[in-house]
């Protein structure tokens, strides 16, 4: 019995980490492990962000932010963005419940008035705090709301072409996303409008592993229509803190946690 | 006696923690406003409404224990009727926003001590259980919506057990909203017969007897399954001198105390919220004494959803239904103005987001169907840079009687500019 169970074990593990393997993966397979890598790292998750929006005419607007991530049991998980700049939405903070199977609750809180704020449902190809990165780049696009389709594969990676289920509801007519073979991470995706035309590319730029988590420390993402683009670098990041629910609720938007307030 | 204990418990709770540090931050504003026409109601008001500068400091020291917050605003306003320094009114050169200590005796419980901005309820911009005081002046004149909300010297006491969230708000004093008075903008006025302004000192009997005039919040709440929960109490005052008293010929803040509850969730692809309270006015239980106003019900819906990307749009209906409206009839002065048992408004909110965000258009409207009376407020933001922000606005005022609730306030209709520099 023991026996057997250590052959499967193997296998799994060989399953798991080997490439030759994994060249057998599905397209929908490969994006799935690739959601897991790049939003389902680890049991929870903190990074501080610096974001930095660079117009065409070269003016730049930074915006600075702590961010916690939890995942819960059923895939979804809760996010704590806390603001530090620019100075007029110092000690702001949104609180996301992402929900796989509903709307996400989502909460701004306002601290000049003491107030949580429900937001409303909204459209997740909105911008992020006015930046060339929208929702969906932040929380996750669900696999889900795209067909898969593996268009190339080398040893180094994956090329995935996604074409959306509901077309009308987002702004793009499909889009292609490399992904790497090795830590499954996406490396670039980029985006076609409905005349075919690219559009808007999302790009991660530096990888560096993170306890055993191979994590995305620059991203960019370009509008190639309006010129602008926003670069994300992410410092302090770290894994599996040990994140209690409850710092995700009013009572930590009054008082910030220590780990968003550092 | 009790302020030097307060005072040497912050300093224990400061120098005894370890710092995360000290954080400082604040803005710089100008802001003027010029009413739309003369005031020519009687009331002889200025035609400038607001003419201010005003810096703000936030200072703020948090650690493992305990953290502490001064933010205040220094004002220079040339629009102002008073200039003495008055921290409750808002008046002077210094408008004390926040001054307060919060601390966690225990894993559940959270204190915050000190001048504080509270806030609570599900309405926008309309509030049925939020008890705690407004400045309707701020709010009419153009300064930031953020200044509707005026602050609280309390303490506040939350609550977390697992399967509920409680809020005890203790407020020593009674902090009254910072009313009309006719400072600046001009009011009907019964007694006088007609609009009063800044020649027309209103006589307040103030609620000033500390532990006497005292007010009492509460607040239990849960989240069920995405939805918000909750269930509200109060035992205080009005919030406005809506009594009045004839011997001293002063108006009063009789006693009220409310019963509420609020429900807010998803709805469709939108957000709903309800909300409703019972103002039971102790001092006129039987609804027959016309110079304290009757108990009333009070109800909000609410409604928001974003229509198109970037464009959001919010209406809720509000109402105030008189108790014991034949009482009201039977005691009313002979020659008073008769009130509808009913009063509806309903609201409206457009926004919208444009320049990557940097250019935000709003417009809020009131609309009165029984008082036949509405107020606009139509408002746009544009940030020029992290730094710099513009805002251009109007309080637009319209009814068809002066003594309707928004009607009254026609005269006082108004455009604002200010230009604020954040640091």
């Amino acid at each position: 019995m023991r026996t057997l169970l250590t052959t499967i074990m193997l296998c799994l593990f060989v399953l798991g980490s080997s490439n030759v393997f994994a060249q057998q993966l599905s397209a929908d397979e490969i994006i799935e492990r690739a959601n897991q890598a790049a939003y389902y790292a680890g049991a929870d998750g903190q990074a501080n962000v610096k974001m930095t929006i660079t117009a065409k005419d070269g003016i730049t607007r930074v915006r600075e932010f702590a961010l916690l991530r939890l995942n819960e049991a059923n895939g979804d998980q809760k996010f704590y963005t806390y603001f530090k700049a620019p100075a007029d939405v110092y000690k702001m903070a949104y609180l996301v419940w992402k929900n796989l199977a509903d709307n996400d609750d989502r909460w701004l809180w306002l601290p000049a008035l003491n107030l949580k704020k429900r937001i409303a449902p909204g459209d997740k190809r909105t911008s992020f705090v006015g930046s060339d990165f929208v929702y969906e780049d932040v929380s996750g696009r669900s696999p889900k709301e795209d067909r898969h389709r593996l268009i190339e594969r080398t040893d180094d990676y994956y090329v995935i072409e996604n074409e959306p289920v509901d077309p009308s509801s987002v702004e793009f007519s499909r889009y292609t996303v490399q992904i790497d073979a090795t830590t499954f991470l996406p490396m670039l995706a980029q985006y076609y409008d409905r005349s075919g035309q690219l559009y808007r590319k999302v790009e991660a730029l530096e990888v560096v592993d993170v306890q055993g988590y191979p994590t995305v420390t620059v991203a960019q993402a370009s509008d190639l229509v309006s010129g602008s683009v926003t670069r994300n670098e992410f410092s302090q990041v770290r894994y599996d803190l040990g994140l209690k629910a409850k710092i995700f609720t009013e009572r930590f938007l009054r008082r910030p946690p220590r780990e968003v307030t550092r | 006696m009790v302020r030097s204990c307060i005072y040497t418990l912050m300093f224990v709770l400061i120098m005894s923690t370890t710092a995360y540090g000290w954080q400082w931050h604040g803005f710089i504003e100008g802001r003027s406003g010029v009413r739309f026409q003369n005031d020519d109601s009687g009331a002889n008001q200025r035609k400038a409404i607001l003419n201010e500068l005003r810096g703000q400091v936030d200072l703020s020291h948090s650690s493992d224990w305990a953290e502490w917050r001064l933010r205040t605003d220094f004002v220079a306003d040339e629009g102002a009727g008073e200039h003495n320094l008055d921290l409750e009114r808002g008046h002077g050169v210094i408008d004390l926003r926040e001054a307060n200590l919060v601390f966690f005796p225990h894993d559940s419980v959270d204190v915050k001590l000190g001048r504080q901005i509270l806030t609570w309820g599900t309405g926008d911009l309309l509030f049925i259980n939020d008890m705690f005081p407004k400045d309707w002046q701020s709010f009419f004149i153009g300064r930031d919506e953020e200044y509707l909300k005026a602050p609280s010297d309390a303490v506040l006491i939350s609550f977390f057990p697992q399967w509920l969230n409680v809020d005890l708000v203790y407020i020593p004093k009674f902090n009254s909203d910072r009313y009309i008075s006719g400072e600046r903008v001009s009011y009907w006025n019964p007694m006088l017969n007609r609009h009063a302004g800044r020649n027309d000192p209103l006589k307040v009997e103030e609620r000033s007897s500390w532990f006497d005039d005292d007010e009492v919040s509460l607040r239990l709440y849960r989240d069920v399954d995405g939805y918000e929960l909750a269930l509200y109490a109060y035992d205080g005052f009005w919030k406005n001198p809506v009594g009045y008293h004839p011997a001293q010929a002063q108006q009063t803040f009789p006693r009220l105390r409310v019963f509420g509850s609020s429900i807010r969730g998803d709805l469709l692809s939108g957000l709903f919220n309800v909300e409703a309270g019972y103002y039971d006015s102790a001092s006129d239980r039987s609804g027959d004494d016309p110079l304290v106003p009757n108990s009333e019900y009070r109800l909000l819906v609410g409604y928001e959803q974003e229509l198109a990307r970037n464009f959001s749009a919010a209406v809720q209906y509000y109402l105030e239904y008189m108790d014991d409206y034949s009482a009201y009839r039977q005691t009313l002065p002979i020659g008073s103005v008769e009130k509808d048992r009913a009063r509806h408004v309903v609201t409206l909110r457009l926004t919208k987001q444009a320049l990557s965000q940097n250019l935000q258009l709003s417009l809020f409207g009131y609309w009165s169907p029984s008082d036949r009376d509405g107020y606009l407020r139509p408002t746009i933001k544009y940030k020029a840079s992290d730094a710099l922000s513009l805002y251009l606005g109007a309080n637009v005022f319209v009814g068809e009687e002066n003594y309707t609730f928004f009607g009254q306030f026609e005269d006082n209709s108004n455009l604002y500019l200010g230009l604020r520099y954040s640091f």
